[in-house]
């Protein structure tokens, strides 16, 4: 057990915050250290050539995707996509002529540390607005950086699948942060 | 002719995928001459940057520490199932 105390002691932090900037759950992210520190002293595979801190994040990071696997299956893909009662239903940004309804505007992106931080603060809001399964796939590609290959490998579906769900999610994210940001 | 909604979805599709040969004249045509299109592309690439920052930002954060009572738990459950093995 002392490992598993000494990993939380000088790790801890680190493996939560990563966790954290990937899943934004506070109960996943735990989850996930604490499934890293299961997986970390069942196969003791730690050996010399990199620090304790890699190898850990190493094996976070499977952790991770399987926390977003597991919440993006929760539901069928076909419930996922046929999210036309929600809010990120294409009908609210292009009319049936394929214009825009509201065209996108200039965005005044942030330019000193005070409005870095609000813009941040108004990303993160948004994030928590979309759909949790489009959250987490978006999270997934964007975040996580996770090619789309390997998306599709491990949510078993489709590339036509992963493209429409992440646009949908792109979609709602710029429109809520045009909504909520200043614009020029 | 490539519609605004049709060029959104290439647009971001070129997030995730090399758009073929004629995808990429198609949109490249579009962008030319539609400034909201411009923009859209414009704005997923900042929305890109944006919660790459956020993640980093997150990642840098010292004020955020695994709970105490988080840490606690997990040191119960991993010696739960440890002593549940042997």
């Amino acid at each position: 057990m002392a490992n598993v105390n000494d990993w939380l002691n000088e790790h801890g932090d680190y493996l939560y915050r990563f966790a954290l900037a990937r899943l934004r759950d506070p109960h996943q992210a735990e989850d996930a250290v604490q499934e890293t520190m299961l997986a970390a002293i069942k196969n003791n595979s730690f050996e010399g050539g990199s620090t304790a801190r890699t190898w850990l994040t190493g094996i976070l990071k499977h952790k991770i995707i399987d926390i977003q696997r597991k919440q993006i299956r929760e539901q069928p893909i076909s419930d996922i996509l046929d999210l036309d009662a929600s809010d990120t239903s294409m009908d609210d940004f292009f009319d049936e002529t394929g214009h825009w309804l509201d065209r996108p505007q200039e965005w005044d992106m942030p330019e000193n540390a005070l409005e870095q931080k609000q813009f941040l603060a108004t990303l993160s809001k948004c994030l928590d607005k979309l759909p949790s399964k489009l959250a987490a796939l978006f999270m997934m590609r964007d975040v996580h950086e996770i090619d789309n290959e390997n998306i599709c490998k491990e949510l078993e579906i489709t590339a036509t699948n992963a493209w429409v769900m992440l646009y949908r999610a792109r979609m709602g994210l710029r429109k809520c942060l045009e909504m909520n940001w200043i614009t020029r | 002719m490539l519609t605004c909604k049709q060029a959104s979805q290439l647009i971001s599709q070129s997030l995730d995928r090399p758009l073929s040969w004629t995808d990429r004249i198609k949109l490249r045509f579009h962008l030319f001459i539609c400034d909201a299109c411009t923009r859209f592309n414009q704005q997923l690439k900042q929305l890109r940057i944006a919660v790459q920052t956020l993640k980093r930002y997150i990642e840098n954060d010292s004020a955020i520490q695994l709970p105490i009572e988080a840490k606690a738990r997990i040191v119960n459950n991993v010696s739960g199932s440890e002593s549940n093995q042997h």
